[in-house]
């Protein structure tokens, strides 16, 4: 005999916290039971292996039914489906530790500039959002369905959201031992949300972050992906394999503030995906830094004055400065070309990071170095494109503080 | 007399998408109402419409207003094909009938359609303008109320307690009809929804008029139920107890101690109001509102109609007439009148036996067979007729029927002994009222008194003299097509059967009414069983009118004052002339009646009793296989098997009692369902230790031939019973309160006579089967091993696995032992069916299958709800059916609620302050009642709120762990948002938010109020709220991006808590909005699809429950009580892809206030009426 149906559907909805991360970790319902089965579950209450399971087979369904508003939030605040009445939130409150719950509410209460009342419990291990019923439940659950792995997005940074991609998935799934089911939701997650934004007028993480209910964190971080997704940044190159995917972020999140069309005015439409386009013809006219023999060679002196006994490897920096500073400034210069962008962050790796690394410089050698490089081609009397240095320097400055490292 | 309804469709939201060109809708509303409909305009591209439409007026008969439902259909727009239907919402608008319930329906409802499921919301707003009918001669019944709960609802009393009310109605089944076969499924199930709803409005006005009739205004423990009999058509009917009730001022303090009896005083006069009509009050109740003594019964002037119900001669059994019709009855007789009597019943539609069923000399299903034959001789006629009728009748359907009776051992023998005093009081009764009324209206009234039945299962105190015990009868019918709709006499006949054996069951126990009466049916293919339950009763005299008090005349029980917490233990039958053989012993309390040494009843347990220790959950289950059958042959079949069935389960319920040392049974519950090829038993109760009644003794074990079994074997099983028997004390904590034997009554008896009592249910039952022969004549022990069947029986009286710690269970509105409830509920329902595989299963291996269902559905529960623990699963209701061939199905629906553990409140200091937080955030649940008009705040709130709203933490150091959040209602933080994002999205929002408002006002009011005393550290956060207006075209357009966001914040979805209890802990009722009674269909031709059955059913359920909290959330209520899943009928056809389910819900919907806050909330009521102008600024 064998069991044909089974459901529980409670008026409240119950969901369990850890069965949640198991499901969204694409764990299958008996991989979960026995997991939770090692997690001692099973004495609380007196259950047998068939409970589990069927508790276990109804919380994925239930999650599975939660889904579909999962994907588009608007739908979530107001849904009729769930419900999560404040009763048992307090209840719930009694039983967490404090530290959890501050921490949490600091988490949320930063990213969603508005408050909501965070509950987190353990044991047992179930959490629940809302200040009013549902929202509680939607913003923990969703900040769990959006999350994402790092050395997933890894892979798939700066990659066209497309089925192509999608099709590599297993791929990418045995390369970064996170399960196909979870590839699969993190990367719809990633193309819902670059779909969405992509309509949308106003600033990108703001958008990101109100129309999916996400944390700050986490919405920068979709910020990033679309970016690079966006303008296709090359990130899977050999050379390029060190950085981390939150180098990246770091980097697109420099790159959308200074270098987007939103930067200068906010209420373009794609402000925030593009790159500003007059701005990169502007950094044609840096060209003459190197192209100009004496300012070159003016701008050399001044930094070599400025670092000369600071650092042990000024011998290197003042051999290498005319290479470097050609470098950076045929970056800039070539940045019109959809191609050259793309290529932005080999370059600079190619051009500047490894000759340095390779002359040893250290973290603070570069940081010195680049401050002074940037600040003395203000005192250069022919040179007449502050604005638009400041504006290239910091970005790649920053950037390359980031991205200098082993 | 016509009404006016009005209905005004305002929005729509998250549509699904009809166009994949656009991914947009064009959607427009019809409005449907009788036959007259109304569009919308169209609202292009859209998932999200704004109709805002003006007020569609129908202009309507009260009549229709009842029995239809409004229907409002939301369709896509197609310029070229015809329109796509999106789905449906039917709006039951019998709320806004009566005065004193909601009087505007006003909300989101979800659009259901029944292949697709719920797609998107719509907001309507209905209301009702209706003039008074005078009309004698009317046809409908508006203002007549309904509760589904089976007691006196909480914010009113009972002024008069008119009896009972029954109607049935039937039609075709849609499913079945010709035109199926070319209509989509959709159509066929919108046909039978819409039937369905059209037929519960016709059945309630009908009541309804009933209930006018009688001179009451409502009818309470209302129950509906479905017959699908397929072919031969669809049934509905429903029994109540038609009542006429006085709501209670909200002023006036209710009892606040008690959930169940708000109305605890005891009655002080009778009051009788004959009305003009002679409609004459079974008994009657009243209650000052101070508590004072009662006063002397007062007799009233009344009209000379007869008393209600025939209850001058129940005494009478004492009689010789009686004590001769007994000897007079052959021993012979006896099994005849238990086992399955084959009762004739001829179609009315024969042209020749046009007869009534009951004017049958002899029927043997009708206890009061007319004429004054003695029971004897009763066979013969019976079969002469039989013979006769064999040529003429079209059908022939036997009826059986058992009584399982009284203290567990009554037995269905007792039934004819009656016959004679009941009989000539029938007809006189019978006479009186015809005289009296003339033949024509008759049969309402004497339906009321005819039947002395009440659907209630719990009373005032005082209310309730003496219960006798269980009387139940059933019957096996054969079904045939209902030739004529509007003549429902078969089945009318059908019950009037079952109606008349429960009565002569109950007079056989020497009482005079029936209470917790409740009627089902089980149907498979053509057959159908018929079931009836009840508990005898005696009520007290008090309560009822002159012509009764006969009663209290000649016996003298009744001039004792018995005391309250044992006197509805005693007796009511006479012990020298017992209707069954009983033990009887001295009342463990007064010492001076008699009490049986068990009580079965299928009434919750009165508040006033005495109890030991906690209660528990005791279920018998019991399969029975059967050989397939067609007609008559299968009814046989069927008729054959019941008495074993229900001795069987009455067997485990006896030694599952004395398991653990309990001797009640409250709530008893039995059904009995039919499938091809087997019968389930299920017999669920609340098992109790009743101080009253002696203490249970212990279960012995015994060889029957010893070498047949070692006698190690049989002491070690002997061991482990006492072991559990001492380990269930434990558990249960029946500490019973040590009676030294003082000699006063007669003493417990000994082991030796315990254990005669305890088979002597199979002694009477012995000469008819077989069966229990071998241990039936033994009296010296209880379970006799004599073969591997009793062995397996006992292991699996074992196997019932105590409920983990923390957890208790019953099957009651109250649980025994546990009145500190807290604010924790959980309803749920729960359904699994089981394949079974094995071809030849054996009587044994079923049940053991089916006992392991059973026991590890509880399982599952407890695991499910481990974090509410320490909790008490309540009113589990287990419904069990056989869908198909080789499939058992369990569907389980039942409430938690968590409970104080410390029985004393005040053990710390922080204790009552948690409570106080606790209750805070409670009132967060009537919110809707604070925007009683909604319509008229959706348009003017919006302006109101642009005040401050704000919302503290309660002192950090009271709730340590405690964050209370404050949030702007999501209304943009006007500071830091751009001036943009400060316009709103769509109107609907500012309802949303004006209510949420609303909430949060209310709630920092009572914070404050609550943290006043206790607070030292308030962190407040307040947040200021953006004038919200009205949506305008140019602010939409450009705020788009922000719009979706601007809505989260808004989300005020009013939390709606359902519970099957006629309570819900920790708050009090103060308004019922009308009754619940949704009937949906659902069906998919993708069912790998949608996650395989269990995946289907999940989210069938999940959306019925949102479908029934969105109705409640428009009528203004924040909760549903007494609610119940009637029916859920599951088919599949995997093969196909495909699925089909039923789903029947009923229920009160109400809006409660947390009991401890009730001034606070009238006083922010008030201000949030007037829109509170003021800010609520930081304590």
């Amino acid at each position: 005999m064998s069991v044909e149906l089974d459901v529980f559907v409670g008026n409240t909805t119950i969901m369990d916290e850890e069965v949640y991360q198991l499901w969204l970790d694409g764990h299958t319902v008996n991989d979960a039971v026995k997991v939770r089965m090692e997690g001692g579950v099973m004495d609380e209450c007196e259950a047998s292996k068939d409970v589990l399971l069927s508790d276990t087979m109804d919380q994925y369904r239930t999650f599975q039914m939660c889904e579909r508003l999962l994907h588009s939030p608007a739908k979530l605040a107001n849904q009729l489906l769930f419900q999560i009445p404040p009763h048992r939130q307090i209840m719930l409150i009694e039983r967490c530790s404090r530290d959890a719950l501050i921490q949490l509410t600091h988490l949320f209460q930063r990213s969603h500039n508005s408050l909501f009342l965070y509950l987190f419990v353990k044991p047992p291990p179930l959490c629940y959002v809302s200040s009013h019923g549902n929202l509680f439940f939607v913003s923990l659950s969703l900040f769990r369905y959006y999350a994402f792995d790092d050395t997933f997005v890894r892979e798939v940074l700066g990659k066209k959201l497309s089925k192509g991609t999608k099709k590599d998935l297993d791929d990418i799934s045995a390369k970064t031992n996170v399960t196909l089911k979870s590839c699969r939701r993190q990367f719809d997650n990633f193309k819902r949300v670059f779909k969405v934004v992509e309509e949308l007028k106003g600033p990108l993480v703001e958008n990101i972050r109100q129309h999916f209910l996400l944390s700050d964190k986490l919405a920068r971080d979709y910020a990033a992906i679309v970016f690079f997704a966006n303008n296709r940044f090359e990130t899977g190159k050999r050379k390029l394999q060190y950085l981390s995917f939150q180098d990246f972020a770091f980097c697109a999140g420099q790159l959308i503030s200074n270098w987007t069309v939103g930067a200068v005015d906010n209420m373009v439409e794609d402000m925030d995906v593009d790159l500003d386009k007059e701005f990169l013809q502007e950094l044609k006219e840096l060209k003459i830094l190197i192209t100009d023999k004496d300012l070159l060679d003016q701008h050399k002196s001044l930094v070599c004055t400025a670092l000369r006994g600071k650092t042990k490897v000024f011998i290197e920096m003042e051999n290498n400065f005319k290479n470097l500073s050609r470098g950076l400034i045929n970056i800039a210069a070539k940045l019109t070309n959809t191609k050259d962008v793309r290529d932005f962050f080999i370059d600079l790796v190619e051009k500047f990071i490894e000759p340095c690394r390779s002359d040893r410089w250290t973290a603070a050698d570069m940081k010195l170095y680049l401050t002074h490089y940037t600040n003395s081609a203000h005192i250069l009397d022919t040179f007449k494109h502050q604005v638009v240095w400041d504006r290239y320097m910091g970005v790649v400055k920053s950037c390359i503080f980031k991205m200098y490292h082993d | 007399m016509p009404g006016k309804l009005k209905a005004k469709i305002v929005a729509g939201r998250h549509l699904p998408v009809m166009d994949r060109a656009s991914d947009l809708t064009d959607a427009f509303v019809e409005v449907k109402f009788g036959n007259t409909t109304f569009k919308t305009d169209v609202c292009p591209k859209s998932l999200n419409p704004q109709w805002n439409s003006e007020w569609f007026k129908f202009e309507v008969d009260d009549e229709d207003l009842q029995d239809e439902p409004l229907q409002i259909t939301v369709l896509d727009h197609d310029t070229y094909s015809a329109n796509d239907a999106i789905g449906k919402v039917y709006i039951d608008i019998d709320p806004l009938l009566y005065s004193e319930a909601a009087s505007v329906i006003s909300g989101w409802f979800p659009i259901y359609d029944t292949i697709h499921g719920i797609r998107g919301e719509i907001n309507v707003i209905v209301k009702v303008e209706l003039f008074n009918d005078l009309n004698r001669f009317r046809q409908s019944s508006c203002g007549v109320k309904f509760f589904c709960t089976t007691c006196i609802p909480q914010c009113y009393r009972a002024t008069l307690v008119h009896g009972f009310v029954e109607e049935l109605v039937v039609n075709e089944d849609p499913e079945y009809q010709w035109i199926d076969r070319i209509r989509t499924p959709r159509a066929s199930n919108e046909a039978r929804q819409r039937l369905i709803s059209l037929m519960s409005g016709e059945l309630q006005r009908k009541i309804g008029l009933k209930v006018l009739e009688m001179g009451g205004n409502a009818v309470v423990g209302y129950l509906q139920c479905f017959d699908l009999e397929g072919e031969s058509g669809l049934v509905v009917r429903a029994i109540g107890t038609a009542c006429t009730l006085d709501k209670l001022s909200s002023g006036s303090a209710p009892n606040t101690n008690t959930h169940m009896h708000p109305n605890t005083a005891p009655a002080s006069n009778a009051c009788n109001s004959p009305s003009k009509d002679g409609k004459e009050p079974v008994f009657v109740e009243d209650l000052p509102s101070s508590s004072g003594p009662p006063t002397p019964f007062r007799a009233l002037p009344t009209s000379s109609s007869p008393p209600p119900f025939s209850p001058s001669k129940p005494c009478s059994r004492q009689s010789s007439s009686s004590d001769t019709d007994l000897s007079l009855t052959p021993k012979t007789e006896e099994p005849h009148s238990v086992r399955c009597r084959p009762g004739i019943f001829l179609c009315p539609s024969s042209p020749i036996l046009s007869t009534d069923t009951l004017s049958l000399p002899g029927s043997g299903s009708v206890g009061c067979g007319r004429g004054s034959n003695p029971r004897a001789t009763t066979s013969a006629p019976l079969s002469s007729i039989q013979s006769d009728s064999a040529l003429l009748r079209k059908s022939v359907s036997f009826t059986e029927d058992l009584l399982l009776a009284a203290s567990g051992m009554g037995s269905g023998g007792s039934a004819g002994k009656e016959a004679g005093p009941l009989r000539t009081l029938l007809r006189q009764q019978t006479q009186t009222a015809l005289e009296q009324r003339g033949a024509s209206s008759s049969g309402l009234l004497l339906n009321a008194r005819e039947f002395p039945f009440f659907t209630l299962t719990s009373f005032p105190p005082g209310f309730l003299l003496h219960v006798g015990g269980v009387v139940s009868a059933r019957s096996v019918k054969l079904l045939d097509r209902i030739h004529n709709p509007d003549e429902p006499e078969t089945r009318d006949a059908w019950w009037e059967e079952i109606r008349q054996e429960i009565k002569s069951h109950a007079r056989a126990l020497g009482c005079h009414a029936v209470v917790g009466y409740s009627e089902s049916t089980s149907i498979c293919e053509e057959v159908c069983i018929l079931s009836a339950s009840g508990t005898a009763a005696i009520l007290n005299p008090r309560y009822m009118r002159e012509g009764c008090l006969d009663i209290g005349c000649t016996d003298h029980r009744f001039e004792e004052p018995s005391p309250p917490n044992c006197g509805f233990c005693h007796i009511p039958y006479d012990e020298l002339n017992m209707p069954f053989p009983a033990q009887l012993t001295y009342c463990y309390h007064c010492r001076r009646q008699k009490v049986p040494d068990v009580l079965f009843t299928t009434i919750d347990l009165p508040s006033e009793a005495a109890v030991a220790g906690k209660g528990c959950l005791i279920q018998a289950r019991l399969c029975r296989l059967k050989k397939k059958a067609q007609g008559e042959a299968n009814a046989t079949a069927i008729s054959n098997l019941l008495p074993f069935m229900e001795y069987e389960l009455h067997t485990q319920l006896m030694n599952k009692l004395k398991l653990r040392s309990m001797n009640a049974l409250f709530g008893l519950h039995i059904q009995i369902s039919v499938g091809e090829n087997m019968l389930l038993g299920l017999a669920s109760a609340t098992g109790v230790y009743l101080t009253a009644l002696p203490a249970p003794g212990g279960i012995q074990i015994a060889g029957k031939t010893p070498g047949d079994l070692s006698s190690e074997h049989i002491s070690s099983i002997q061991k482990r019973i006492n072991d559990t028997i001492a380990v269930n004390k434990e558990l249960y904590q029946i500490n019973p309160p040590e009676l030294a034997e003082e000699g006063v009554g007669s003493p417990i008896p000994e082991p030796r006579h315990r254990s005669r009592l305890f088979r002597s249910h199979s002694e009477s039952s012995d000469e008819l089967s077989e069966l229990d022969l071998s241990h039936g004549k033994k009296d010296a022990f209880v379970l006799e091993i004599d073969d591997t069947d009793a062995v397996e029986d006992i292991h699996s009286l074992l196997i019932d696995a105590p409920p983990p710690t923390g957890f208790y269970s019953c099957n009651t509105e109250n649980m025994p032992g546990i009145s500190n409830w807290t604010s924790g509920v959980q309803m749920f329902t729960s359904v699994r069916v089981l394949r079974l595989s094995n071809a030849n299963l054996t009587n044994q291996g079923l049940n053991k299958i089916f006992t392991d269902l059973c026991e590890n559905l509880l399982k599952s529960f407890y695991f499910k709800l481990r974090s509410m623990i320490p909790c008490c699963l309540c009113h589990l209701n287990f419904t069990v059916a056989v869908p198909e061939e080789e499939l058992i199905q369990v569907t389980v629906t039942a409430v938690a609620m968590t409970y104080d553990k410390e029985q004393t409140q005040e053990k710390t200091a922080e204790k009552p302050v948690n409570k106080g937080s606790l209750e805070a955030e409670e009132q967060l649940q009537f919110p809707l009642e604070l925007c009683a008009d909604s319509s008229s705040s959706n348009i003017q709130t919006a302006s109101k709120i642009s005040d401050t709203v704000s919302l503290f933490t309660p002192a950090a150091k009271l709730c340590q762990n405690q964050l209370l959040i404050v949030r702007s209602a999501g209304v943009g933080e006007s500071t830091n948002i751009s001036p943009r994002a400060a316009s709103v999205d769509y109107g609907s929002f500012a309802d949303r938010c004006s209510t949420w408002l609303e909430l949060l006002r209310l709630k920092a009011h009572t914070i404050r109020r609550g943290s006043v005393k206790t607070s030292r550290r308030t962190q407040s956060l307040a947040h200021s709220v953006s004038s919200l207006e009205r949506c305008s075209p140019l602010q939409e357009g450009r705020s788009r991006s922000l719009r979706s966001s601007r809505s989260f914040g808004g989300s005020s979805v009013t939390v709606v808590k359902m519970t099957p209890l006629s309570f819900l802990s920790g708050t009090r009722i103060i308004k019922y909005l009308g009754i619940i009674n949704m009937f949906f269909i659902r069906e998919t031709t993708s069912l790998r699809e949608e996650g395989g059955v269990s995946g289907f059913l999940h989210s069938f359920i999940a959306e019925v429950f949102a479908m029934v909290r969105a109705h409640v959330a428009a009528l203004g209520g924040n909760a549903v009580v007494s609610y119940s899943m009637k029916e859920c009928v599951f088919m599949e056809n995997p093969n196909k892809n495909q699925a089909q389910c039923l789903i029947n819900v009923s229920g009160d919907a109400v809006i409660c206030i947390s009991e401890t806050d009730q001034e606070s909330s009238a006083s922010t009521a008030n201000t949030g009426q007037t829109g509170g102008g003021g800010t609520d600024g930081a304590t």
